[in-house]
C-alpha cells in the first residue's frame, strides 16, 4: 500500500486539491495500484500548493502545484515510487524553505493527519500537558513566566503573568477563551493550526486552564474559517471522547469543557473586549478598561484571553523546559514566532524562526522577493494596523523592540510585500477607510476620526492645501492616538504616518505634475 | 431609494424557524449569533420579522436582537442572490492585483460590491481577509475558497457559478 499525502488546508483546496485527491483515487483505481491517501495537514509552503507528497524508503518525496490535469502525467512517471516529474521537489524536508526553519509550534505540520488523535500523541502530542498534570495552578504559571513567552495576537504582553492573575483570583467560575478572530490581511498561523493541528491548541487551552482554575472554554473562531470551525469541532468531539477533554481528564479530578463559536464578519471582534461581548451574544463593542479581562471577563468572570499562537506556544514549554524555550530568540523576546509570508511573493508561507531574524532575511531568502519581476517597495508588517516600511529598512531585525523602536509592530507576524505599483496614497486612505468601516463606533476619535481621514487624504491627494491638509492629517492621528478605547483607532494613524513618512512622494502627485 | 416601511408583528409566532433553531441552543442568549448563523444558513438571510421571536425566546429585547443582527457584516436583514462571490479586499490581496480583479468581477457582473446582479443570480461582496495571503487574491464562492483569482480567469469563474 503506497501512502499519498494531499492537504486538507483551506488554501490547498483553494487551489484544487480536493479535485487532484479525486483524481488521484480514480487513476490508482483504473492502474489497479494500491494507495492509501492521507489529507494530512499543510507544510506551509504556499506556491507548492496542492503539494503532493509520496511516502518512499527514503522519505516523502513531493510534488508541488499539483493540477488536475497533472495527475495522470504523474502516474506515467511513477511519481508513486518517487519518480521523476516536472513538478517533483525531491525530499520534501529538504526544501531549504523548510530545511531552514525552527519550527516548535510547527513541528507537526504537513507530517501528520489533523484529527487523528494516534498521530498526534505519536509525534509528541499531550506530552505538555501530560507534565502539567502533575503540577499545581502557580507552577504551570512558574514555568510560562520563565519561557518569556508573550503573547502572539499582537499586544506582546507576558502570558504567565495574565494567567498568574487570573490564578490568583478567588471566583466561583474562571473561563479559558482563545482569541481565533485572525482578521489581520497577511496572517494565516492560526487559520493552518486550527485546521492542520487542532489538538495542539486543545491542548495549550487545557493547560491554561488548569493554570487559572478555569473549567469552561470558548474558541471564538472568525466565519471566514469554515474548515477551521469544523475541523476544531471534529476535534474537540474526538478529544472529550478520549477524555482528554470533559469531567475527570485522564482519570485526574479536573474538568475541562470546550466549545467553538462563530464570529460575524466584525475585525473589531479580535480586539479582546469586543471578543467578550460577543461571545455573549452582544453587539461587538469596545469596553473600556480597567477592569482587565482577567480579572473582570467573559460573563464578568476572571478570564484568560490568549491568541491561538500562545496557547499553542505552551505545550512545548511544559513538555521541555522553559528554558529550552527561552534558549531561543534575543533580548526581551523570547522563542520562536511564525512569520506569515504573504503579498507579492515568489515562495509565500509560514517561516517559524527564533526572534532576531532580520525582515531580509525573511522576504529575501526565504519569500524570494516580489514575483511579478518589479522590485519590492514597501512592506506591511503586522496587519492593518501596523506600520508600512520601505525597502531601505529590510535589515530591521523582527522583535518586539527592535521594530518598536523603528515606529512598527510586529503585531501576529503577518508580513506583506508590495512591488513598485503599489500607491501608497491609496494604502493610507484605504487603513482609513476600512477602520471607518470596521469601527465599533463607540468612541469618537475611531468613529468620526476614520472618516475625516479619508476625506483630507483625499484632499491631499487632489493636492488641495497640501501642506496644511498634511498637517491636518498629522493632528488627527495624533488625536486618535491618544484618545481611542482600543488598539482599532488608536493604531490606524500607524500605516497612516508611516506611508506619510516613508514615501512622501506618493503624496504630492498633482504638485509634482504641475513642476514638470 | 426609501425602504419601503413594513409592520412587525411583536406577537412572536411559534411557527416561526427561529423558534426552533433558538431551541437547539437551549435559548441561551450569548448563543445569538450561532443563531442567526443557523437561521440564515437555513432562509438566505435573517428576516427581520423572525427577531421578535427570536427576542421572545432568549428573554432580550426585540432591540438587543436588531442590534446585534445589524452590527455583524455576515447577517443580511434582506434576501440575497442565490449564489455569493465574497471577494477579499484586504491588502495582501491588494498586493497581488486584488482590486484589478474586482474591477473585473464587478464589470463582468454589472453590479458593486454589496449588490446582487438584477436577476437575483449574484450577489457581490467584499470580505477582509480570508487567510490565503500568500496566493492572492482570494475569494469564496458559495463557501468554496478560491485562490490566485486573475482578472481574465473572472469571465469563467463567473460563467461556470451561474451555468
Amino acid at each position: 500500500m503506497i501512502k499519498i499525502f494531499i492537504p486538507r488546508d483551506m488554501l490547498a483546496i483553494a487551489l484544487g486539491a480536493d479535485e487532484v485527491a479525486e483524481a488521484i483515487v480514480l487513476e490508482a483505481a483504473v492502474q489497479k495500484i494500491s494507495v492509501q491517501i492521507i489529507r494530512n495537514s499543510s507544510r506551509g509552503m504556499a506556491w507548492l500548493e496542492p503539494l503532493v507528497e509520496v511516502e518512499t524508503p527514503k522519505g516523502r518525496v513531493g510534488y508541488g502545484g499539483v493540477k488536475m490535469k497533472d495527475v495522470k502525467g504523474l502516474f506515467a512517471a511513477k511519481f508513486y515510487e518517487g519518480g521523476k516529474h516536472e513538478l517533483g521537489q525531491g525530499l520534501v524536508e529538504e526544501i531549504p524553505f523548510l530545511k531552514n526553519q525552527e519550527r516548535l509550534t510547527f513541528a507537526r505540520a504537513g507530517i501528520t493527519d489533523p484529527v487523528s488523535l494516534t498521530d498526534y500523541i505519536a509525534h509528541g502530542g499531550f506530552e505538555g500537558l501530560k507534565k502539567a498534570l502533575t503540577l499545581s495552578g502557580s507552577d504551570i504559571v512558574k514555568e510560562v513566566q520563565e519561557s518569556g513567552l508573550r503573547g502572539r495576537g499582537g499586544a506582546g504582553f507576558p502570558t504567565g503573568l495574565k494567567w498568574k492573575t487570573v490564578n490568583e483570583v478567588k471566583a466561583d467560575q474562571k473561563y479559558v477563551c482563545c482569541n481565533a478572530d485572525e482578521g489581520d490581511s497577511g496572517t494565516f498561523a492560526d487559520r493552518m493550526i486550527m485546521e492542520g493541528d487542532p489538538f495542539l491548541l486543545i491542548e495549550g487551552m487545557i493547560i491554561a486552564a488548569l493554570a487559572g482554575g478555569a473549567t469552561k472554554g470558548y474558541i471564538y473562531c472568525r466565519s471566514e474559517y469554515p474548515y477551521a470551525i469544523s475541523t476544531l469541532k471534529e476535534a474537540i468531539a474526538i478529544a472529550t471522547n478520549a477524555k482528554w477533554l470533559g469531567q475527570n481528564i485522564q482519570g485526574t479530578e479536573h474538568c475541562f469543557t470546550l466549545e467553538v463559536r462563530r464570529g460575524a464578519g466584525a475585525y473589531i471582534c479580535g480586539e479582546e473586549t469586543a471578543m467578550l461581548e460577543s461571545l455573549e451574544g452582544k453587539r461587538g463593542m469596545v469596553r473600556a478598561k480597567p477592569p482587565i479581562p482577567a480579572l473582570v471577563g467573559l460573563f464578568g468572570k476572571p478570564t484568560i484571553i490568549n491568541n491561538v499562537l500562545s496557547f499553542c506556544a505552551v505545550p512545548f514549554i511544559l513538555a521541555r523546559g522553559a528554558k529550552a524555550y527561552a534558549d531561543y530568540g534575543m533580548g526581551r523576546s523570547r522563542g520562536t514566532m511564525p512569520f506569515q509570508l504573504g503579498g507579492n511573493l515568489e515562495r509565500g508561507g509560514i517561516v517559524e524562526k527564533a526572534f532576531g531574524i532580520t525582515l531580509r532575511e525573511l522576504v529575501e531568502d526565504f519569500g524570494g522577493g516580489p514575483y511579478m519581476g518589479k522590485p519590492l517597495r514597501a512592506v506591511q508588517l503586522g496587519g492593518p494596523l501596523g506600520a508600512y516600511v520601505g525597502a531601505n529598512q529590510l535589515d530591521l531585525k523582527m522583535d518586539y523592540e527592535t521594530l518598536s523602536a523603528n515606529g512598527a509592530m510586529l503585531g501576529h507576524g503577518g508580513i506583506v510585500v508590495f512591488d513598485t505599483t503599489v500607491d501608497m496614497a491609496q494604502q493610507a486612505r484605504f487603513a482609513m477607510e476600512f477602520c471607518a468601516i470596521e469601527s465599533c463606533g463607540k468612541c469618537t476619535p475611531c468613529r468620526i476620526g476614520s472618516t475625516r481621514g479619508v476625506e483630507v487624504i483625499d484632499k491631499i491627494v487632489a493636492g488641495e492645501n497640501r501642506d496644511a491638509n498634511l498637517l491636518l492629517l498629522e493632528d488627527l492621528c495624533q488625536t486618535m492616538t491618544d484618545g481611542s478605547l482600543c488598539a482599532m483607532g488608536g493604531l490606524t494613524p500607524m500605516p497612516v504616518m508611516s506611508a506619510v513618512k516613508h514615501f512622501p512622494e506618493d503624496f504630492d502627485k498633482p504638485t509634482r505634475l504641475a513642476a514638470e | 431609494m426609501a425602504k419601503k416601511h413594513t409592520l412587525i408583528d411583536i406577537n412572536s409566532s411559534k411557527a416561526d424557524p427561529a423558534v426552533a433553531i433558538a431551541a437547539r441552543y437551549g435559548n441561551k442568549p450569548d448563543a445569538l449569533l450561532e443563531i442567526l448563523h443557523d437561521l440564515q444558513q437555513e432562509l438566505g438571510y435573517v428576516p427581520e420579522k423572525s427577531l421578535p421571536a427570536i427576542a421572545n425566546a432568549l428573554n432580550i429585547s426585540r432591540a438587543e436582537a436588531y442590534g446585534v443582527a445589524t452590527f455583524y457584516h455576515d447577517f443580511h436583514l434582506d434576501p440575497i442572490g442565490k449564489h455569493v462571490i465574497k471577494i477579499c479586499q484586504a491588502e495582501a490581496c491588494q498586493s497581488a492585483g486584488g482590486m484589478q480583479v474586482i474591477a473585473a468581477l464587478e464589470k463582468g457582473l454589472k453590479v458593486k460590491l454589496g449588490q446582487t446582479t438584477s436577476d437575483g443570480l449574484v450577489t457581490l461582496e467584499a470580505v477582509y481577509c480570508l487567510g490565503l495571503c500568500p496566493m492572492g487574491p482570494a475569494a469564496l464562492i458559495d463557501g468554496k475558497p478560491k485562490a490566485a483569482i486573475k482578472p481574465n480567469t473572472v469571465d469563467a469563474l463567473i460563467k461556470e457559478l451561474v451555468s
